[in-house]
């Protein structure tokens, strides 16, 4: 760990410092630890995702630093905002960050809103709670915030109900709502999932550029690959509550180490390739977080695998570039990786080819 | 002119499904009229894989629950193997439902929780009391297996025990219990991790080869249709706007709305800048559809005849047709 912490180098003061999280869930089965050991910062106005499968605890992570947890749960380790820990406040305490600091958008615009309250009401209920705006100024505001998220006709909006607009819709009021009370980051968790592909780049491209116009910190939650990569300035690969790979985007997608990073993107359907291009599938599924593997725990998946991976967990360690780290033993480009690529590509199991 | 022509319609000597001038309305007496699918007709050959792309209420899973008859068509006809599905009674529909199947979105829904997933496999084969209960069991451990799925655990395994890509493997296994001719995919991994789709993606391709399988794959990312697709048709408001091979397709849209959505797709590479064809707006009310072209509203390259004539089916290249009438490939060079 002590490792991971020197990777987080200097630079301005981040504007969130996570050390060592644990999320602990009590179950009847035992004790999941959804997360497990993650160190991270968040800079203003920078944007960050985090990418992974399903249960490999992206969500969990990113509700554990805003504090929004089932009383199931236990927090441990610390999770620091502007010099404040966050970590052991209290509900209460934690409304003063909720909405004006830090605000999160959820996969499904549908269940975010509520069904029969007016979408002006929704968006100025935090104003008015928040920051004590009286009625009018916070319809004008609501108002203000609708224009702000580019939906058309915006007066008539503000006395339709969640129903009346469309998919993409819901998402930009979700999203007005999300910024009404001018927060310092902004947690979008898996925001365009439910969405079409043509609203999804509309829906990601209004994000971006609220983030630019107000200096506020994205933190992007998805498990597409795809989605990151035209969105974020650094990316942290989440697998069985670990952080697996962190770099800065442009360097991950060029030097790929880890091979779970790489198998997620090769997993994506391309464009450019021929129809019944064969897709590079990852066998399996996340482990079980009740009891993760020992050793690294991809392994069992991972097709590069060697002994010493089954036994002994790598930890981060960096590349030439120091804000590129990565858990593996034998990453990709390694002697080891390369002499299994051949073996694999010999034996048909894979397809020589990009990356 | 209605519906937007059979130009793109091909002579076919084995087709296994011909639509025509497909049009589904909901809604009667005072209620107003969604037109989910106005004069959609196309065809799919044995063996082939028809993909099927638009947005959120174009109409594409409209159009695959029509060809099932459920809820039949308002209009035109489905003709799969030549028969005609809506002209037949209940008891001959049946039947020919055993050979056109169909798998969901949803895979955790579309499976019974209170069954174990072996049982509602093989349920299809017990309704058709096809061969021997130990021939039953044979075929059902033998599909499960080629799913990816142990057999044993299905036998006492209910659907919350499995994860959102084995509830799709199952429910594709009851699809082809019966072993249908052609199967129907409506957006059959969106609700699936990019890693999970993969596996069931690859899983299609082989199962489609090994029970030779025709397939309708309707879904809204066109990087998806790509790679499973032998023929791609593009879908907006209840029209059909654009069918071509899909490498065609992709190397060279020529309705300005598959552009669009070809354009719309996240690259999984931050080098690439997104070209900024963007959609404005929000998708027009099928009850009050536009006149003349229905895309106009939103597209760049409309005029005077696109918002009063409605564009139909023409040739733009070899088996590449389109229903614009300012379309983005115009190379007529068709050999006769």
């Amino acid at each position: 760990m002590s490792q991971t912490q020197a990777s987080l180098r200097g630079g301005p003061e981040p504007l969130v410092s996570v050390r060592g999280l644990r999320t602990l869930f009590a179950t009847e089965r035992g004790l999941v630890r959804a997360v497990d050991g993650v160190d991270l910062n968040i800079h203003k106005g920078r944007s960050l995702g985090i990418v992974g499968e399903s249960g490999c605890g992206k969500t969990v992570l990113s509700r554990s630093i805003m504090g929004l947890l089932p009383s199931t749960a236990h927090r441990e380790g610390s999770v620091r905002y502007e010099g404040h820990e966050l970590v052991g406040k209290s509900v209460g305490s934690m409304r003063r960050f909720w909405g004006q600091e830090m605000s999160m958008v959820f996969q499904n615009p549908m269940v975010s809103l509520n069904p029969v309250m007016r979408i002006g009401e929704q968006i100025a209920e935090p104003l008015r709670i928040h920051l004590g705006m009286s009625r009018s100024d916070a319809r004008d505001t609501a108002l203000q915030l609708l224009e702000e998220v580019r939906i058309p006709e915006p007066k008539r909006r503000l006395r339709q109900y969640a129903h009346e607009l469309s998919g993409g819709m819901r998402q930009r009021v979700v999203i007005a709502i999300a910024l009404s009370c001018g927060p310092a980051i902004l947690f979008a968790d898996e925001p365009t999932t439910a969405l079409d592909v043509t609203v999804q780049s509309q829906i990601l491209d209004l994000i971006a550029e609220r983030r630019q116009d107000r200096n506020m910190a994205v933190v992007l939650v998805t498990h597409d690959l795809g989605v990151v990569a035209g969105h974020t300035d650094e990316i942290a690969v989440m697998y069985a509550g670990k952080i697996v790979e962190r770099a800065p985007t442009n360097e991950l997608f060029a030097n790929v180490k880890m091979p779970y990073t790489r198998s997620l993107l090769r997993s994506i359907p391309r464009l450019d390739d021929d129809p019944h291009t064969r897709l590079h599938a990852i066998s399996g599924r996340p482990p079980d977080l009740i009891d993760p593997p020992s050793g690294c725990r991809f392994a069992p998946r991972c097709a590069y695998a060697r002994e010493k991976c089954h036994v002994e967990a790598p930890p981060l360690q960096s590349t030439e570039n120091p804000d590129h780290v990565y858990a593996c033993w034998y990453p990709v480009g390694s002697a080891e990786f390369v002499e299994r690529e051949e073996e694999l590509v010999a034996t048909g199991v894979h397809v020589r080819g990009r990356q | 002119m209605s519906g937007a022509g059979h130009a793109h319609l091909r002579e076919l000597n084995d087709a296994v499904l011909q639509v025509r001038d497909l049009e589904v309305i909901f809604g009667s007496g005072r209620a107003p009229r969604v037109q989910a699918v106005s004069g959609v007709s196309f065809d799919i050959a044995r063996g082939e894989t028809l993909g099927i792309v638009g947005e959120s209420g174009c109409g594409k899973s409209t159009t695959g629950r029509a060809i099932m008859q459920m809820p039949p068509a308002t209009a035109g006809s489905v003709l799969f193997e030549g028969d005609d599905l809506g002209a037949m009674s209940q008891s001959e529909l049946r039947l020919a439902r055993t050979r056109v199947q169909m798998i969901f979105q949803d895979p955790i829904s579309s499976l019974n929780p209170r069954r174990r997933v072996r049982d509602s496999v093989a349920e299809p084969l017990d309704i058709w009391s096809r061969g021997t209960p130990a021939e039953r069991r044979q075929v059902v451990d033998d599909i499960l297996a080629d799913v990816g799925i142990d057999p044993e655990q299905a036998a006492v395994a209910r659907p919350h025990e499995f994860s959102g890509g084995q509830c799709q493997r199952i429910s594709i296994a009851r699809a082809l219990v019966l072993s249908p001719t052609l199967l129907i995919c409506d957006e059959p991994v969106s609700a699936l991790d990019v890693s999970v789709q993969a596996q069931v993606l690859n899983l299609l391709e082989d199962l489609k080869a090994r029970y030779s399988l025709t397939m309708m794959f309707i879904a809204h990312d066109l990087a998806v249709v790509k790679n499973i697709s032998d023929r791609v048709a593009v879908m907006y408001l209840g029209r059909l706007c654009e069918i071509a091979p899909s490498r065609e397709l992709y190397a060279h849209p020529a309705h300005h709305y598959t552009r669009v959505l070809l354009d719309s797709i996240p690259v999984p590479d931050p080098e690439v800048i997104a070209v900024g064809h963007e959609l404005v707006g929000d998708l027009p009310s099928p009850v009050d559809p536009p006149s003349g072209c229905r895309f106009h509203t939103r597209c760049p390259a409309a005029d005077d005849q696109c918002r009063t004539e409605e564009p139909v089916m023409r040739a733009v290249g070899e088996d590449h047709y389109v229903a614009c009438h300012h379309p983005l490939v115009t190379s007529v060079a068709i050999s006769t």
